[in-house]
């Protein structure tokens, strides 16, 4: 892949619960271009808020193991505080999924603008800063014109009105407006859109994610994409991940994903799509495994139709499935994705082929506009 | 709705409230044990002089006519005789209030202003070493009464270590400010006189500590786990992943959500005080209301418990009325969604 502005390699994150060590994410890998935009998709308690706040060092109580997190070719995880925190908000931002709650309730819209273009990157609060931005209304007037200007970036009518509100004053579809000015206030080179959208009515959801999707083309913005929904990635995005269980069970590139789904989890997923698309509902049977005590072969063996009984026993490395194309499912044969699994490689799982392959059970019409998956 | 609007409201709120208060007071006035008129001609009197009186007193109207002639009287500043003092209660209660306000005042002042950071490091820093402290020291202030802290303090800081004064709002042979608002710290500043401002804050510092540390510790205990819950809050990360300093959104971000909820707790607590100062106001000899009102009991001086009553009253509406404004002014939901 060329230029990665975002490398994830084999992170592993574990929490400490009273149950015990909870593995969240079990190794993971996954790359994003400059310019691209991936989604990272799954049910909710997939892991993926996890893997996000671990790129952006948000998660003080979880320890990371083993892994790589690199942007912009730099190991962050190897960084101080400090050094993460300048890169917050600045290089790497963040789109919060609840337009309801992820804006301080107490101060105008303004003012926490405004503090994130005075503060945004430093990791101290300066008293000789405060003091000279208290006094310098030069700077004040140059933060309080960029704020209105971006306000309007975002599409919304009357900048100035909404910039002197509070959020209760403010509709949901304005206030998910807000929060992406907010994180492109500062054009940062990493944009990590955390469901933006999905607590807002359909039509208005399809209005924020064109929005969106313009600015982030306008500046170049890379994007990491977090959805429950394969019909939102699939709208948004050019390439998928899809997770489950603290780990990636599908890469392909999207148009490849939806022509060709591999694994079974993904096809389960294509299947509960409701032609509106709202959420996954309870399209495939049962619960995620316990992280405190997780499975030692296939994370998604429990639910999956196809399983066997080794699928319980030995780990579904990813392997390629076809040129940029990687499934950790036994049902698929070649080479592992990853250098570290070709140990596991030597003694291969025979389980068979796929059924739909073999023209057996193949599923309908999964793709929304009529594609087919075969 | 604009803050001048919710302050006005917040005003208006408060007249019933006022009137519930003086409709109570009245009544129990009334139904204190004991006939005045009887009480006051002594067990010889015949009955035509008990009615004679009773009619000069106005006592045979009827209630609603006597709540008001009462009401009068004590919107005029007759709050009756003191049995005790044999002065006026409200000449009583006016020399003594300004030194148990002074108290309060200081006492509530300096303990919100340390209860912050102290909740709030002990709050973003849960079930480490400073949250274990806070909670010790909460768990003494709490529990240590506060006549009992206040004598231990004594015997340490006068006795032991001879730093401070025993007892009393000054040294002997230092005048008093020139009474402007009679509360020393403020009328020695504004005449100037720096030594009586030192001297009337070091026999402040005592009492302060004796009646505030409860107050301290329970204010601390509320902005601490309001400072958890906040943290818990999408708008704590949102802020994170935006950059921001981290004391910027523990002191302006959350500090603001945590406190409101902590505000009404210390409106209550300023009522109490005001009421409940006595105990520290006897060990230090402290010429306040507080003490006055426990003597008032001890002698059945009626007029003096009402009295004594009337101020802790309105004291407690007055705070109240000052927590909804700065309630109003910290959160603007409050004002925003009412109306």
């Amino acid at each position: 892949m060329a230029d990665p502005i975002l490398e994830v390699k084999n992170l592993h994150v574990h929490f400490e619960t009273h149950d015990g060590t909870a593995e969240v994410i079990n190794g993971i890998d996954f790359s994003i271009d400059r310019g691209e935009t991936a989604a990272l998709v799954g049910e909710t308690g997939c892991g993926k808020s996890v893997t996000v706040k671990s790129i952006m060092g948000l998660l003080p109580s979880a320890t990371i193991p083993e892994g790589e997190i690199r942007y912009k070719g730099e190991d962050v995880l190897s960084l101080s505080d400090a050094e993460r925190h300048s890169r917050r908000g600045k290089e790497m931002s963040m789109i919060m999924q609840d337009p309801m709650t992820s804006l301080n309730p107490v101060l105008t819209v303004g003012e926490q603008m405004m503090d994130v273009l005075k503060w945004q990157g430093r990791p101290r609060l300066s008293l000789s800063k405060l003091v000279r931005d208290t006094l310098s209304t030069g700077a004040k007037a140059e933060h309080r014109t960029r704020a209105i200007e971006m306000l309007g970036e975002v599409e919304i009518s009357a900048p100035e009105r909404v910039f002197e509100s509070y959020p209760v004053e403010l509709s949901g579809g304005m206030r998910q407006r807000v929060l992406i000015a907010i994180a492109l206030l500062s054009e940062p080179d990493l944009l990590i859109a955390d469901e933006p959208g999905t607590a807002l009515d359909v039509t208005t959801e399809a209005k924020v994610l064109d929005l969106l999707d313009e600015l982030v083309e306008e500046r170049d913005t890379s994007v990491l994409y977090i959805t429950h929904d394969l019909g939102v990635a699939r709208e948004v995005s050019d390439r998928i991940n899809v997770m489950y269980a603290g780990e990636i069970v599908e890469q392909a590139p999207t148009a490849d994903l939806f022509a060709n789904p591999q694994h079974p989890y993904t096809r389960g997923l294509l299947e509960s799509i409701p032609t509106l698309s709202t959420g996954i509902g309870d399209g495939i049977e049962g619960h995620l495994p316990d992280y405190t005590n997780p499975p030692a072969g296939c994370r998604f063996a429990d639910r999956c139709p196809h399983a066997e009984a080794a699928c319980h026993e030995a780990y579904p490395y990813p392997r390629q499935t076809g040129p940029d194309h990687a499934t950790a499912c036994h049902l698929f044969e070649g080479l592992p994705a990853r250098e570290r699994h070709e140990s596991l490689a030597t003694d291969p799982v025979n389980i068979g082929t796929a059924p739909w392959l073999t023209g057996g059970d193949a599923p309908g019409d999964i793709s929304a506009d009529g594609g087919t998956d075969q | 709705m604009s803050y001048v609007d919710y302050l006005v409201r917040r005003a208006i709120h408060s007249v019933p409230v006022i009137f519930g208060l003086s409709v109570l007071i009245f009544l129990i006035s009334r139904v204190i044990p004991g006939d005045p008129v009887r009480l006051a001609l002594g067990p010889e009197a015949t009955q035509q002089q008990v009615a004679a009186l009773r009619a000069e007193m106005g006592l045979d109207q009827p209630l609603p006519m006597q709540y008001a002639d009462w009401l009068f009287g004590v919107v005029q500043g007759d709050w009756g005789m003191s049995l005790r003092t044999n002065n006026n209660v409200f000449s009583d209660i006016v020399a003594r209030l300004p030194a148990t306000l002074e108290l309060t005042v200081v006492t509530l002042f300096f303990a919100v202003l340390l209860a912050i950071p102290f909740g709030v490091v002990a709050g973003t820093n849960k079930d480490r070493w400073q949250d274990h402290l806070s909670r010790i020291t909460a768990l003494f202030g709490v529990s240590m009464p506060r006549f009992w802290v206040a004598i231990v303090l004594q015997i340490v800081f006068v006795v032991s270590l001879g730093l401070l004064p025993l007892s009393g709002r000054l040294s002997d042979g230092v005048a008093p400010p020139p009474a402007v608002t009679h509360l020393y710290l403020v009328d020695s500043l504004i005449a100037g006189q720096f030594g009586t401002f030192l001297d009337a804050a070091t026999h402040l510092l005592l009492p302060t500590v004796a009646l505030g540390l409860a107050t301290l510790a329970q204010v601390m205990r509320l902005i601490r786990s309001d400072m958890i819950d906040e943290q818990r809050k999408d708008y704590v990360l949102a802020a994170r992943a935006y950059g921001l300093p981290n004391a910027l959104i523990e002191y302006k971000y959350m500090l603001q959500n945590a406190f409101t909820s902590s505000l009404t707790v210390v409106g209550l607590a300023f009522g109490f005080l005001l009421g409940n100062a006595f105990l520290v106001e006897i060990v230090f000899a402290w010429p306040g209301m507080a003490r006055y009102g426990v003597q008032a009991i001890l002698y059945q001086d009626f007029n003096a418990i009402v009295g004594v009553t009337i101020v802790v009253g309105i004291g407690f509406v007055t705070a109240n009325f000052v927590v909804d404004l700065l309630y109003g002014y910290l959160d603007p939901r409050v004002r925003l969604e009412e109306g």
